[in-house]
């Protein structure tokens, strides 16, 4: 299902018909570009890879002068990006699968896209359901409760094991500890898909989706935005 | 300015007179009634204004029928047909919590009255700016 890459601005809230508030995600999404199309004739699947923000192709300043600040699009980008007739170097590149194994029953006629074709916030309108993608926030390593949200001990009636995992399973037999066993680690940091959010307002003028609740991430986070299927 | 906050400032209402906790307000509300609409007061002393931006709140209390009753409004809501300053307070805290602990008399509020402009006071207060 076709979708766009965009960057997560923050949150606000915005008052509905009704007079409610509602609180909204609001993602930029400037105009991405279709940098390649997969077909099904010659991969066996339909998707389509686009391109979101710029990247420098060159140190701003003259050789010597300062030094060079920035990330500078390597060769390989830019070759690949004029290939899409796209002149400057996309900063992100996702691809979106346009034949959703899911829909195959019902599947609608799959939208074609040309090289250097534009996609922008149009393809969404109000109201519509969408499932959004993004990393969330590293919160390094933790323990169980913040991790996992187990409940811990007691603070007072004389316990000292407050925020402990417990008992993590049974004697001698099996003399293991069972696999996937929950416990404190690396938490964050992680691709998390939030789906069924309500696109409340879409700003053609400023490319910016109102997307109804949080996103994964933190603000200037690089978010995918994709219809419900 | 970045266009996130250039949009919400399209939301922000124009017509609120400036207020602060110890005022007396008077809320008109817009009421939903099936598809009938009508206007409702909610009058009170403001006894706390909070948040920035579209998302900015105030709180009125009044006592209704001896219990105390409080509302919270978004500032900038479209629910809000209209807000009118019945009384300005003089509160020496943003926050007027402390109401909601006293009855009858002990929550009267001084009244703020407004600074008595002088004639010709311009003029001195200019000689000051200079010197």
């Amino acid at each position: 299902m076709i979708g766009i890459i965009g960057r997560k601005l923050g949150m606000t809230q915005i008052f509905n018909e009704e007079g409610q508030q509602i609180p909204c995600t609001v993602v930029e999404a400037t105009p991405n570009s279709v940098i390649k199309v997969l077909t099904k004739d010659k991969v066996g699947f339909d998707s389509v890879e686009l391109g979101f923000g710029e990247q420098r192709h060159a140190r701003e300043s003259k050789k010597g002068e300062r030094t060079p600040r920035g990330r500078r699009a390597h060769k390989a980008v830019i070759g690949h990006a004029a290939k899409a007739g796209v002149t400057i170097a996309p900063e992100v590149l996702r691809s979106f699968r346009l034949d959703d194994a899911q829909l195959k029953e019902n599947r609608k006629a799959i939208p074609t896209y040309a090289l250097g074709d534009k996609i922008t916030v149009e393809i969404f309108t109000p109201g519509e359901q969408v499932k959004v993608t993004g990393t969330s926030k590293g919160r390094g390593f933790q323990g169980v409760v913040k991790r996992y949200g187990f409940h811990g001990g007691p603070n007072t009636h004389g316990n000292t094991k407050h925020r402990r995992p417990g008992s993590i399973g049974p004697g001698t037999d099996p003399s293991r500890v069972i696999k996937g066993k929950k416990m404190p680690g690396h938490y964050g940091a992680e691709r998390h898909t939030q789906t069924h959010l309500r696109i409340e307002r879409v700003d053609v003028a400023r490319n910016l989706l109102y997307i109804r609740g949080s996103v994964a991430g933190p603000p200037n986070g690089i978010v995918l935005v994709k219809k419900q299927g | 300015m970045h266009p996130f906050i250039e949009t919400q400032k399209e939301w922000l209402r124009d017509n609120i007179p400036p207020f602060r906790a110890g005022d007396t307000l008077r809320v008109n509300v817009r009421v939903r009634e099936g598809d009938k609409e009508r206007i409702q007061a909610f009058e009170g002393v403001c006894i706390a204004k909070r948040g920035g931006g579209v998302s900015a709140t105030f709180t009125v209390r009044k006592i209704s029928n001896g219990i105390g009753v409080e509302r919270i409004f978004p500032v900038h809501s479209p629910m809000i047909a209209e807000i009118i300053v019945v009384r300005r307070g003089r509160v020496r805290r943003a926050k007027l919590y402390y109401l909601r602990h006293l009855t009858g008399k002990a929550t009267r509020i001084r009244e703020r009255k407004a600074k008595v402009t002088v004639p010709g006071s311009e003029t001195v207060a200019e000689a000051g700016v200079d010197a």
